[in-house]
């Protein structure tokens, strides 16, 4: 792995802290580097395959629990994903450590990346898999992401348990955290493109990004980042805790608030690109409808925020 | 990153939960709003047992006083005392929260000895002058005016909304030095004797009908010019070091409390809507408070980040978006104040957004500082 350091142990003695430690800010680093160099808007753009698989699975990604990192880790690795866009069902590859993409029992039959994975697993009561080519159904020729194909598939059987009811568990806890981290990169990166564009975009001879209108859609952008970063980065340290006490609302806190962000500042990034936003050409949409995919995953706003109402 | 406090941190936690139990029971009951005597009374008592239990002026340096904590233990201390719905700093927040930190960083010996210790005691409680009719948002532009008479400087003009102005002994007051020039670099910092001739002090009635600021007018009142912090016309520049203090830490205990209101309407709320939106609101408060730990940690190695410029806009809006719920879950249980907590509140922080920086002037300091957009004219 290009960022290898060696994982730290609980500690006892250093005191409460959410923000990075100097391990953590070269790992974080290193990541940026490798998907700078690796994954270009081209490249993100050619969308999941083989290859993404394997460059991402030989630097580590898919394998950092088990080389001893820990979950706030993860956590900074899966934003950086995020960041950059990068296309794939890379949660449920990080919590397999297998090619395969998941669905939801409840709601089973709308699969991702079916085309380009070995397996595909249920998370239910429990965990189950199938086949990626057991499973047939109708390949979407519009599907919402562009870069993430959608197979309906006819009455999926799923019925392997490879997982029992404490994994299903898990799985949501922790598919919910990386996926959070994830839609925190996306949050963030669509806050620094608009305020880039906003300083450089001139109309009635200014930066549009001096008019009031634009620049409180820009702050409240970066508020949405701030808040999403300390809860998704609460969360991921949580789950580094023994103890569970409180996790389940920690992270369903963190779940919401890095999904709507994500969302939201994809609406504030289109507006602050104007027409442009609305292009196939600018990177904004590709951000935005990654956006709404995530919100399916391992639990909408919605759920969460009833999970968390149940809780009080 | 890291979620364990340390052991002595426990230490600290477990022993002030301690002095928590053996002091509050002890408390007379809290008196009635309007009646500030007894508010004076109540809140500087508080402070005495704080100081008494070695818990006043906990950010504030040993040597002052203080207890020189670390800021994750100030952080457990607004955990602690909210959670035990201990007083909150009530009157004494302009002196404890603001003025005294102002007069560490920029006083004089001879100021820090006449105040420092006096305001820990709760011997002292300080009111803020700083705004006036024509100079709220643009603070700059304030026009009272100190005209130098010798060893003395004459002050006339009006301030307004100065919280607490009726019962404090001594304000911090911003003043007019020179007015020739650029309103920036015309300002001093005074510290102003309440009982002065020439102060006239009108209280004002707020939302609540209740009266927690005043107006007040300054006419022809000398005030040695010993009683300056810092340069004469250098007065921005410390308003800056007080703003700071101001705007720091000022929201942590209603944030803690604001997690447990959730959970107190939860049990009233019926409806799956209302709900689901109460969880919503306390997704936004938790967020924040993770964020206010983040913000500690940042602060404590030396790199603070946008935590601290979020936490008061997001706050102010989240806890009225919170109010609103309140109210429509409460529906016709909402039309009266007396005895319920949730209307008066909804009624108090519509304040929130304005007082300390109104959102409008936090948006800007957001997106100048932190994404480098082009200035607002000053
Ligand atoms: C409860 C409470 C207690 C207070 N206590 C004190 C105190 O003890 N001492 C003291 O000195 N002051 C105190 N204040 C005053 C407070 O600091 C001012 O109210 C605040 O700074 C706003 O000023 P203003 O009321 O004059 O509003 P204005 O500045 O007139 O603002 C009115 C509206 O215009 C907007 N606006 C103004 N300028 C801009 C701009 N550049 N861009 C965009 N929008 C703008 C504002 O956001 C606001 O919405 C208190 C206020 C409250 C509500």
């Amino acid at each position: 792995m290009m960022w290898q350091r060696t994982p730290t142990q609980l500690c006892l003695e250093c005191s409460v802290d959410l923000e990075l430690s100097a391990d953590q800010v070269s790992m974080c680093d290193g990541i940026r580097a490798l998907l700078q160099g690796r994954f270009n808007p081209e490249r993100v753009r050619e969308g999941f395959n083989q290859s993404v698989y394997q460059e991402l699975n030989d630097a580590g990604v898919f394998s950092l629990i088990a080389d001893g990192f820990c979950w706030a880790d993860a956590a900074i690795v899966f934003e950086q994903l995020g960041t950059f866009c990068v296309p794939g069902p890379l949660v449920a590859c990080a919590l397999s450590g297998e090619l395969a993409s998941h669905v939801e029992a409840h709601n089973p039959t709308v699969v991702e990346h079916l085309g380009h994975v070995d397996s595909v697993l249920c998370i239910g009561a429990d965990v189950r898999r199938a086949r990626a080519d057991s499973l047939t159904g109708v390949l979407s020729d519009w599907p919402l992401d562009p870069l993430t194909p959608v197979t309906r598939v006819s009455a999926p059987a799923f019925t392997a348990i490879v997982g029992d009811a404490a994994a299903a568990i898990e799985w949501r806890q922790r598919g919910a955290v990386l996926t959070a981290a994830y839609q925190l990169g996306i949050a963030s990166h669509l806050a620094d493109m608009s305020a880039e564009y906003a300083k450089s975009r001139i109309q009635f001879d200014r930066p549009i990004g001096s008019f009031q209108a634009v620049k409180h859609l820009l702050a409240d952008m970066v508020v949405r980042v701030e808040i999403a970063r300390a809860s998704v980065y609460a969360a991921a340290a949580h789950l580094d805790e023994p103890t569970d006490s409180g996790l389940a609302r920690t992270i369903a806190v963190a779940k919401t608030l890095a999904g709507e962000a994500a969302i939201a500042n994809g609406k504030a990034a289109t507006q602050v690109h104007g027409g442009m936003g609305y292009t196939w050409e600018v990177d904004v949409h590709l951000y935005m409808k990654r956006a709404w995919l995530l919100e399916t995953h391992f639990g909408n706003s919605d759920s969460h925020c009833d999970a968390i109402a149940a809780s009080l | 990153m890291e979620l364990r406090y340390t052991e002595a941190e426990e230490v600290f936690r477990a022993a002030l939960r301690e002095w928590l139990n053996s002091e509050l029971p002890g408390m007379a009951p809290q008196p009635h709003r309007e009646d500030w005597v007894a508010r004076r009374k109540w809140d500087t008592d508080w402070q005495r047992r704080l100081f008494d239990g070695g818990y006043a002026g906990l950010n504030w340096p040993k040597e002052f006083g203080g207890q020189g904590a670390t800021p994750t233990e100030q952080l457990i201390f607004f955990e602690e005392t909210t959670k035990a719905q201990a007083p909150y700093v009530g009157v004494n927040f302009v002196g404890t929260l603001h003025a005294g930190p102002t007069l560490i960083e920029e006083g004089t010996d001879a100021q820090k000895a006449a105040h420092l210790s006096k305001i820990l005691r709760g011997d002292e409680v300080w009111c803020q002058g700083f705004s006036e009719p024509g100079a709220g948002s643009d603070l700059a532009s304030l026009r009272t005016r100190a005209d130098r008479d010798g060893d003395d400087y004459v002050l006339n003009g009006q301030k307004i909304w100065c919280s607490f102005a009726h019962i404090a002994d001594v304000g911090e007051f911003l003043v007019r030095t020179d007015p020739d020039a650029p309103k920036h670099r015309g300002i001093s910092w005074l510290v102003l004797p309440m009982d002065l001739a020439g102060i006239e002090i009108r209280p004002i009635k707020t939302v609540l009908g209740s009266s927690e600021f005043c107006e007040v007018f300054l006419t022809d009142v000398r005030v040695p010019v010993s009683q300056r912090v810092g340069a004469e016309n250098d007065g921005w520049r410390v308003t800056n070091v007080t703003l700071k203090y101001e705007r720091g830490t000022a929201f942590v205990s209603e944030l803690i409390d604001s997690l447990r209101l959730c959970a107190d309407v939860a049990a009233i709320a019926s409806d799956a809507a209302h709900l689901r939106e109460l969880g919503r609101c306390y997704a936004d408060f938790a967020g924040l408070w993770s964020l206010t730990k983040r913000n500690v940690s940042q602060t404590s190695r030396g790199t603070p980040g946008a935590g601290g410029m979020v936490i008061k806009l997001a706050y102010s809006e989240a806890r009225q978006r919170f109010g609103e719920l309140c109210l429509r879950i409460l529906d016709r249980e909402g039309l009266y104040l007396d005895g319920n907590e949730l209307v008066e509140e909804r009624l108090r922080t519509m304040s929130l957004t304005i007082a300390a920086g109104a959102s409008q002037i936090q948006r800007n300091i957001i997106s100048e500082r932190v994404l480098g957009l082009p200035r607002e004219p000053r």
